[in-house]
């Protein structure tokens, strides 16, 4: 290895595959969230890549944590989490209308963020200790679905959807692979299709149902819900293939698009950068997540395996809804695109995951390299 | 079928799971997600690829006109120009704040900061409140005009907070003179959703855009609008300019020049005082029409903003009816004002000039006895003039019969409708028999000749007929009158009077002023200027008592129709003042001032500032003064005013109001110009009449 031969050993081994991409995006992010506050790297710009920084040392950190600590911290980490889900609850029970977030002094915590790596980590840790023939076994569903339903009950009354389907894709894509018969799958398919219409009807909340509503019929409010969708199709629309240039964003600039810097960051890239910049999101992406599942593959055993596929499936729900909801082919959900938009939380979130993949692709090395 | 699913399903169950086909399912699995991931990817390329590459066209539009905002520029409206090219109305640069109702989030918060920072009282703010309900939401109402910088700085500062709320620099109407000229020129005002409805022009829906609503304003509306520019500025989301692209200047409208002169139009609207009058100059050259005046007035200035309440209530419950243009719309009772007229007539129909009658006080009809105010003694048709002497003119109407004179009466341009801008006029009454029969199925009475020669009864004239008048008779030419000036008219053809007749007429006239007549005390204090004229006193009511005492309302009319300078008549001239007793007392004063303003304006401008003194200031002043008074008495508390469509209403009762009286059946032989008259005999019994012109068209003599 030449480059074994130059650098020491500790910095080569590093997953330069994915910090390289992965930084490239940041910067890229910082670039859009520069031009979104009107050229300035204040407010935005310059605490994205600093705080980027801060949690990929965080990532490298965890990528060094041994297998069995991850496997021991799985389930207290999801009481811990599971703790702070119901206190976030009582205190926005008694502050009344909904609250989120818990206030620490230093930061705002999430709870239901950092949801959304643990449940991957307890699912991936149950159908590890769970016996390969009990796999199959419909009893052995019930406390999955119990490790799921809990925490997904206590964000959806929070009212917050997007966090809760969030939740629920990255348990069930572990499901799936655990080895669940395809069957279920199916079948729990048919029955949501037959729930979800009464579900829509009875379970959601109105504005909920409002943005659905809008999302498939946009021009009928183009001043209300629909403006969202509406001036971010304008933005990427009139974008191009190259792009209007750099700062020269008009929907961003004269503030026609919400949430130019979060949710709808995408857009306000595309709208300067054009269909190139687009391609190059959608490339890293494509490049990340496929790496998440190469280390999947590669993994050294089951827990490896689920763990790593859980986490690159958080990612790419995060990407995907966000993208989809921006071109206007999901329904209004407050869901930022990873390390683009701007937001602690999500960034926090999707460290974690980058950061556990990052330790699974270690294990998996030390893992051949303790065989050769 | 069943069962073998059934059979498959157990058989599946029952199949032994190890770690390896676990392994082998993950492998599966995993590619499965791995490709959907990707198919996702391509999904959301493809996608991005639709709106950008596809539908790039569309949506750069769509982005074009959020960003861009094209503002109408209002045009500048076309001057109103007197015959001096001095500005009736013109426009003034101002910064003005309008609000658009529907964009308004809370109404009541954002007028409670306009009227702070506005420093507007509960009035107006009871006013403003009034129009945001009437606009219809799309339609922007003005909040304030000509604003001072720093108030519209303050508004400018706080816009984020008051959506709805556009301050602007622009153009608005300036009437300088005001009241003086608002009968004449009418007023601008914001368009109505029905103006709008029926144009579907923007224009009319831009802040500030004012279209006429009255008079001259009204009538060359499209002529004095002009043609929008356009502004494109950038705009954000909330409606900032952020700053302006480019800018396509408006074209001002065409400017109006009329025969009216400025200066005596102001001159007569102000000497008028605190009269209800009429005062209409025409020139006898071209019968071209210099000033045209009816007070009180209205302000069109206050006006354009739309009519307050207390406004509304002051212009309603004034008994001399502001909103009446009594100049083309009041129609009176011409009194002795019709002697000359009569004597041209008499001289037509073969009365000698010289032919003299004996008045002995009166005149002995029948059984009845028509009382002249004085026992005149030996009368030629001169002198009849000269002292107004009704018994002459008895005599010989009894002689040739009214409808000898009718037909000279409209010759005169009495009766008649003249082509004129504006507000539409009335044309009154010259009644004959076939006038009576057709309106009131009855024969003409010799009580009616009597009563019609000395214009009373059912004779009723406008103003402006009588200054037509006036002025056919002293240039002895068909003039007809004009407002619009620089239309080269053909020299008037000659009336089919002989110079001699003619000036039997003048000559009278002439004595009126300048002999030992009824108007002596008006004779013209200019060099080398002579004036002829001739009194009237209208009877009002059928009254046994004198009508220059009692209550204002039941005075007579006074009346005064005169010319100048006598050897060479250039102008002609009528007064009418409501109510105003002797026509000597009140119209012949006005008449005497405005004259002397067109040959010695320093002189006459002296008097009127001695007397505006004593009438509490200029007509703006004192409908200032009476504002402030109505504010401080009733406050918030006078009802809301409906629409403009109440102007209408209100002008039309006010002609009711002032339209002549029923020449009741029993004071039918009560015809009094300057003349104390009871009849000695009990009335003719006549059945009840319908009731006489009270519509805007009464049913008159057609021309």
């Amino acid at each position: 290895m030449r480059i074994g031969e130059i650098v020491p050993d500790t910095i080569a081994r590093q997953p330069w595959r994915v910090i390289v991409p992965l930084t490239l995006l940041v910067l890229f992010g910082s670039t859009v969230l520069y031009s979104a506050a009107g050229g300035s790297l204040k407010p935005w710009a310059l605490n994205h890549f600093l705080r980027y920084l801060v949690f990929l040392g965080m990532a490298l950190t965890l990528s060094f944590v041994p297998r069995d600590y991850f496997k021991a911290a799985a389930y207290p980490l999801y009481g811990v989490i599971m703790v702070l889900l119901v206190l976030v609850e009582l205190i926005g029970g008694i502050g009344g209308g909904s609250q989120r977030w818990l206030n620490l002094g230093f930061m705002t915590l999430q709870p239901s963020e950092l949801m959304k790596p643990v449940i991957v980590l307890a699912m991936a840790r149950y159908y590890d200790d769970l016996p390969p023939s009990m796999t199959v076994n419909w009893r052995a569903l019930i406390p999955a679905a119990a490790l799921l339903v809990l925490p997904a009950g206590l964000v959806i009354i929070q009212p917050d959807l997007g966090t809760a389907t969030a939740i629920c894709f990255g348990a069930v894509v572990v499901i799936f692979l655990a080895g669940v018969p395809m069957s279920w799958f199916i079948a729990a398919g048919l029955a949501g299709a037959i729930a979800a219409p009464l579900a829509f009807f009875t379970l959601l909340h109105d504005y909920q149902r409002q943005r659905v509503f809008v999302f498939l019929d946009p021009q009928s409010d183009p001043l209300g819900t629909g403006y969202h969708i509406l001036q971010s199709s304008i933005a990427i629309g009139s974008g191009g293939f190259f792009g209007k240039g750099f700062m020269n964003g008009s929907q961003s600039h004269l503030d026609y698009l919400p949430e130019a810097h979060t949710d709808f960051v995408f857009a306000t890239m595309a709208e300067e950068w054009g269909m190139v910049g687009g391609l190059f999101v959608l490339g890293v992406f494509a490049i990340l997540l496929r790496w998440g599942m190469n280390a999947a593959r590669r993994a050294p055993d089951r827990f490896s395996q689920l763990l790593a596929a859980g986490m690159t499936a958080t990612v790419f729900f995060y990407v995907a809804i966000n993208l989809m909801m921006v071109m206007g082919l999901a329904p209004v959900v407050g869901i930022p695109l990873p390390f683009v938009s701007h937001g602690g939380s999500s960034m926090m979130t999707n460290m974690l995951c980058i950061g556990t993949i990052m330790a699974i692709e270690r294990w998996s090395r030390t893992g051949r390299r303790s065989l050769s | 079928m069943l069962r073998r699913l059934r059979d498959r399903f157990t058989q599946r169950t029952a199949r032994h799971v190890s770690s390896g086909t676990l392994h082998n399912s993950f492998d599966r699995r995993s590619v499965l997600i791995g490709s959907m991931q990707g198919g996702l990817g391509v999904l959301l390329a493809v996608r991005m690829g639709y709106i950008a590459l596809a539908e790039n066209a569309r949506f750069t539009m769509m982005a074009e006109s959020n960003r861009v905002n094209l503002a109408l520029i209002p045009p500048r409206r076309g001057w109103i120009l007197d015959r001096h090219n001095n500005p009736l109305a013109s426009n003034r640069t101002d910064f003005r704040v309008d609000l658009i109702p529907e964009r308004l989030v809370d109404a009541e918060a954002t007028l409670a900061e306009l009227g702070q920072l506005l420093k507007l009282d509960p009035v107006d703010v009871q006013d403003l409140r009034d129009k945001i309900d009437k606009s219809r939401g799309f339609q922007p109402v003005e909040v304030a005009t000509g604003l001072d910088w720093d108030d519209f700085a303050a508004i400018s500062v706080r816009l984020p907070d008051m959506p709805g709320v556009i301050p602007q620099r622009g153009f608005s109407r300036y009437y300088p003179t005001g009241p003086s000229v608002g009968h004449l020129v009418g007023y601008v005002g914001p368009a109505s959703a029905k103006d709008y409805e029926r144009e579907k022009n923007p224009l009319l829906i831009t802040p500030g855009y004012k279209i006429g609503k009255d008079g001259l304003e009204k009538h060359f509306e499209p002529l004095l609008r002009g043609v929008p520019g356009a502004r494109r500025s950038e705009v954000t989301a909330s409606g900032k300019i952020v700053r302006e692209l480019e800018t396509r200047e408006d074209v001002p409208g065409h400017p109006i020049k009329l025969t009216i002169d400025g200066g005596l139009q102001d001159y007569a609207a102000r000497r008028i005082g605190l009269e209800s009058a009429a005062v209409t100059v025409i020139d006898c050259l071209t019968g071209g029409i210099l000033a045209l005046t009816s007070m009180p007035c209205f302000d069109p200035n206050a006006f354009g903003s739309g009519i307050g309440r207390l406004q509304w209530k002051m212009l309603n419950e004034d008994d001399h009816i502001p909103l009446l243009n009594k100049a083309l719309r009041g129609l009176y009772p011409p009194g002795s004002t019709m002697k000359p007229m009569a004597s041209l007539a008499l001289q037509i129909h073969g009365v000698s000039p010289d032919e003299r009658v004996n008045c002995p006080g009166g005149y002995q009809l029948g059984n009845r006895f028509f009382r002249c105010d004085a026992v005149h003694g030996a009368m030629d048709m001169r002198s009849a003039i000269e002292h107004s002497c009704n018994t002459y003119f008895w005599s010989m109407a009894h002689r040739v019969g009214y409808d000898a004179i009718a037909p000279v009466a409209r010759q005169l341009g009495l009766g008649q409708e003249f082509d004129l801008p504006g507000a539409a006029q009335r044309y009154g009454t010259v009644p004959d028999a076939a006038w009576k029969m057709r309106r009131y199925k009855q024969a003409w009475s010799v009580a009616d000749s009597l009563n019609a020669s000395i214009g009373q009864g059912y004779v009723s004239v406008s103003p402006l007929q009588l200054a037509v008048m006036t002025a056919r008779i002293a240039s002895g030419r068909n003039l007809v009158p004009s407002l619009m000036f620089g239309h080269a008219m053909p020299e008037a053809p000659h009336l089919p009077f002989t110079p001699e007749q003619l000036a039997v007429a003048h000559d009278g006239m002439f004595r009126v002023v300048n002999g030992s007549g009824t108007g002596t005390g008006s004779k013209l204090q200019v060099a080398n200027v002579m004036m002829a004229g001739k009194t009237g006193t209208a009877q009002v009511r059928a009254l046994t008592s004198r009508g220059h005492v009692g209550d204002w309302k039941s005075r007579d009319h006074s009346l005064f129709i005169c010319y100048a300078p006598t050897d060479a008549p250039r102008y002609a001239m009528s007064v009418v003042v409501e109510h105003g007793t002797f026509g000597a007392r009140a119209a012949a004063p006005i008449a005497r001032d405005v004259m002397t303003y067109l040959f010695d304006p320093g002189k006459a401008w002296a008097v009127l500032e001695e007397l505006e003194k004593g009438w509490g200031g200029t007509p703006q002043q004192r409908m200032d003064a009476r504002y402030n008074a109505y504010v401080a008495k009733f406050g918030v508390t006078a009802p809301k005013v409906d629409d403009e469509s109440a102007v209408a209403n209100a002008e039309a009762s006010a002609e009711a109001a002032v339209a002549p009286p029923p020449p009741a059946p029993n004071a039918a032989a009560a015809p009094a110009p300057e003349v104390q008259v009871v009849p000695d005999t009990p009335p003719e019994p006549l059945p009840a009449t319908p009731s006489p012109p009270a519509t805007p068209k009464p049913n008159g003599v057609q021309p």
